[in-house]
């Protein structure tokens, strides 16, 4: 037993210095955000002003949006591929439910608004539970389902628009995507309220429980009798509904409809996950983590049009950037692996 | 059979301590060109360590370490195996995705000038050996398809024409089907005529006696005894093995137990002829409420994949389960919980949330009983407190990672998670293994009183002793396939040592 008391008292005497260490993936990130602030403040007075902070929320939004889900897949330390294409075709279909004008040559299906968005949404949740019905039910691992799924969307997306271009949308859509109230985007508030209830369901619900403890030990969570497949399955369908929110109110956003449309938005949205401090073992992070990781980005990629800066010079930038987080990310793994022994 | 020769290997007054725990003490080990030499002894009792530290495994020792009459000190694993040693580990360590070929030359491929490698030739050589041991085999067929006892030949087979000049074996009949065990001996009397020397671990004390010309055996990390195998009894080596009287403070059940009358209480889980490819056998047996269910055999017998089964984590190929006369197939771990089974794995690495709180790691399994939607941490951490308490888990403080708990505490919140709402039947692999008496204890008491309390319970393990302080009735796994019951009547290690 004595063994086992000074280990107790060890444990809370441990100090500030292994506390720290044990929070390196929360405190890195934040102190990244704080340091890119502060430099691009300092380069270019452009940068720290009100009116560029709402730039960068609204640069943020579509990314912030398909990250939600993303987070709960890498929580569960498995990944998703298929978020951008499916945030494409998930816009291109709301465009294809939607009423065209005469010079747009598309033979579309125009339904009411609402039925439109309805059917959409359904389309993202079912190549949802395709991922879903692969990864769980026959096996094939969502590193490579998501890459075929990547495929297939983008296959669909280029059927209804066939190298066109849409521009309507619904209404509700065009509001949501480019409308703003009160001077604040309307793209900005659902971003945020889709994070706040991201957040809420990972902390405070069964389900998101689950999703850590799934993430953490997968194994144990099995031995613990909880049904891990369908865990798994949901998180995949909630990662493909968020992209198709995203994606639905991108096109409203950007103003158009087309192939190709969301490309950059994989790399960005795992770069925002990941960059936050989200485990990519899984089982630690959160929507918390996500949010700051937004914001590297976001003051990343708004700073650096602020200063002179060559701007081929800015992609290698982005790169490094990303590696060093990834490489905090491992680190930080390691070190709370030491910390548990 | 040595006079006058010179031992190939000679080790004396060895010891050797992991932590302050003395695990051999002071042994003497000498082995001959041409002689198969067989070991024996519990769990735990020193012989693989002793083996590792002559493979190279464990380098640091206090002792004398010759080879033909000459000091060395290995530093490595290398070392040894540039010496002529080498060991056949008791879990396979095979490249299942290489062709046979690859699995036999593996390290070690001929190639040509070019550094390429000549893959006809190492098919051919792979085929002519495996070939003498026996083995027909196509030696470009993946190693994974084949069958599991027919992959640890060929590792065994690999070792073999390695052209070590010891060989060590670490229990390498487990898993090997009769006609399977008998080819490996032919092969090792061949190889015993060729002047190789080797040594045979395993609990199998018929096969030892069968196949090798000396057996030692230990206690407590002692050599307590070597003699010509000719010249001993399945019986003299149990007796060797277990000692008499008990030296240590713990109930060492060499003795008779009587099992009580089975109380012909109600039949919670009814299996019916399990089988499970070359794992288990048409196994079959009924668990009564209140009762403990003791299932003894060694390593490799087949518990584990039964245990699994149990809790819908494997599917047996045919047979069937029924809870309180309900026939079952389980098709997940959820179903098997929902239905009432739980289990306890042998490795608690498999079942705990290192990294999560005490609280979080007990409340896992039944959050879906204290909450629908939301989360209620209060009623989690009030019901961890009380299993805490309970089972008096060190330090009693539900909100700390639970990798800072020791071994036996985190066994004890292994249990707890499935205490709070009683499941029908509790399946528990190797409950007290690694535990210092204290934790052994209350595991123990919690055993019985969860048994006072109707539950069925199920205990499985390698460990006489864990089976014997806890059943009611006992069933001896052999090869996959129950060979004895125990039930109101005398029973003690010995015992259940010759039954399996």
């Amino acid at each position: 037993m004595s063994s086992e008391t000074a280990m107790a008292t060890g444990q809370r005497t441990r100090g500030l210095a292994p506390f720290l260490r044990s929070q390196m993936r929360n405190i890195a990130p934040f102190l990244t955000l704080i340091f890119l602030s502060g430099f691009f403040a300092f380069a270019s007075p452009s940068f720290a002003t009100l009116d560029n902070l709402g730039n960068i929320l609204t640069q943020v939004s579509v990314t912030g949006i398909i990250a939600v889900g993303l987070t709960f897949v890498i929580l569960c330390a498995e990944i998703d591929l298929s978020i951008a294409s499916i945030a494409n075709v998930t816009g291109i279909a709301v465009a294809y439910f939607t009423l065209q004008e005469s010079y747009v040559n598309i033979a579309n299906i125009p339904l009411p608004g609402a039925v439109a968005i309805i059917l959409s949404l359904l389309l993202c949740a079912l190549l949802g539970l395709v991922n879903a019905l692969g990864l769980t039910v026959i096996g094939i691992p969502s590193f490579i389902m998501t890459l075929a799924m990547m495929q297939i969307a983008a296959g669909i997306s280029a059927l209804l628009v066939r190298g066109q271009i849409a521009y309507k949308v619904p209404s509700l859509i065009t509001t949501l995507g480019s409308g703003s109230i009160g001077g604040i985007p309307w793209i900005v508030i659902v971003a945020a309220i889709m994070l706040l209830a991201g957040h809420l369901v990972l902390t405070y619900t069964r389900f998101g429980r689950y999703v850590y403890m799934v993430g953490g030990n997968r194994e144990a969570a099995e031995y613990s009798g909880l049904n891990v497949k369908l865990i798994l399955g949901a998180v995949m369908v909630i990662s493909a509904v968020c992209a198709g929110i995203g994606g639905m109110l991108g096109v409203a956003h950007f103003g158009s409809a087309q192939q190709n449309e969301f490309d950059t938005y994989l790399l960005d949205s795992i770069a925002a996950v990941v960059v936050g401090g989200t485990s990519l073992f899984g089982g630690r992070g959160g929507i918390g983590n996500t949010i700051v990781g937004l914001f590297v980005l976001g003051v990343l990629n708004n700073g650096l049009d602020h200063v002179n800066i060559d701007s081929f010079l800015k992609i290698l930038i982005r790169g490094l950037i990303l590696l060093a987080a990834l490489v905090i990310n491992v680190y930080a793994q390691r070190l709370r692996e030491k910390a548990a022994e | 059979m040595s006079v006058g020769q010179q031992p190939i290997l000679e080790l004396q007054g060895i010891t050797k301590s992991f932590g302050g725990v003395e695990a051999l003490r002071g042994v003497d080990f000498a082995l001959y060109p041409g002689e198969i030499h067989g070991l024996v002894g519990e769990n735990g009792a020193g012989k693989s360590t002793l083996m590792k530290i002559i493979a190279g495994v464990h380098t640091e020792f206090s002792g004398r370490f010759l080879v033909d009459g000459r000091d060395m000190h290995f530093r490595s694993a290398r070392d040894a195996h540039a010496a002529g040693i080498a060991m056949v580990h008791q879990e396979l360590s095979v490249a299942p995705d290489l062709t046979v070929a690859e699995n036999v030359f593996l390290g070690n491929q001929p190639t040509n000038a070019l550094g390429l490698v000549q893959w006809r030739r190492m098919a051919r050589e792979a085929g002519e050996q495996l070939a003498r041991f026996g083995i027909d085999v196509d030696p470009m067929a993946r190693l994974g398809d084949l069958p599991i006892g027919l992959q640890q030949l060929i590792e065994i087979a690999r070792v073999l024409f390695s052209g070590a000049r010891i060989v060590i074996l670490d229990e390498p009949t487990s898993a090997l089907s009769p006609p399977e065990v008998e080819r490996l001996f032919t092969t090792l009397r061949r190889l015993r005529e060729e002047g190789t020397a080797i040594v045979f671990i395993s609990h199998f004390i018929e096969d030892i006696l069968l196949v090798s010309d000396t057996v030692t055996v230990f206690r407590n990390g002692r050599k307590v005894a070597e003699t010509a195998s000719a010249a001993t009894s399945k019986g003299a080596l149990i007796e060797a093995m277990i000692g008499r009287g008990g030296e240590a403070l713990e109930h060492s059940y060499t003795d008779d137990l009587m099992l009580p009358q089975p109380s012909g209480s109600k039949v919670v889980l009814e299996a019916d002829q399990l089988s499970l490819s070359r794992s288990l056998q048409d196994v079959s047996f009924e668990a009564r409420a209140g009762e403990v269910l003791g299932i003894y055999g060694f390593m490799g017998c087949g518990q584990q994949e039964l245990s699994r089964i149990l809790f819908g984590k494997l599917k047996p190929d045919s047979g069937t389960l029924a809870v309180e006369g309900v026939p079952k197939i389980f098709a997940s771990t959820a179903a098997a919980r929902r239905a009432g089974v739980a289990l306890v794995p042998e490795s608690r690495r498999d079942m705990l949330f290192h990294q999560e709180p005490v609280y979080k790691n007990i409340s896992i399994s039944i959050l879906d009983r204290i909450s629908s939607l939301l989360l209620k941490p209060a009623q989690e951490r009030d019901i961890a407190k009380r299993q805490v308490d309970q089972l008096q888990i060190r330090p009693p403080v539900v909100g700390l990672d639970l990798g800072m708990l020791s071994g036996g505490n985190q066994q004890k919140v292994a249990l707890a998670k499935w205490l709070t709402y009683p499941p029908k039947l509790l399946v528990l692999c190797e409950p007290t293994r690694g535990m210092d008496v204290g934790a052994k204890n209350d595991v123990i008491n919690i055993v019985r009183d969860l048994r006072t309390r109707g539950l069925a319970i199920i205990v499985l393990s390698t460990e006489p002793e864990t089976v014997l302080s806890l059943a009611d009735r006992i069933l001896v796994l052999k090869r996959g396939a129950l060979v004895r019951e125990f039930k109101n009547e005398p029973v003690s290690k010995d015992r259940l040592l010759e039954a399996a």
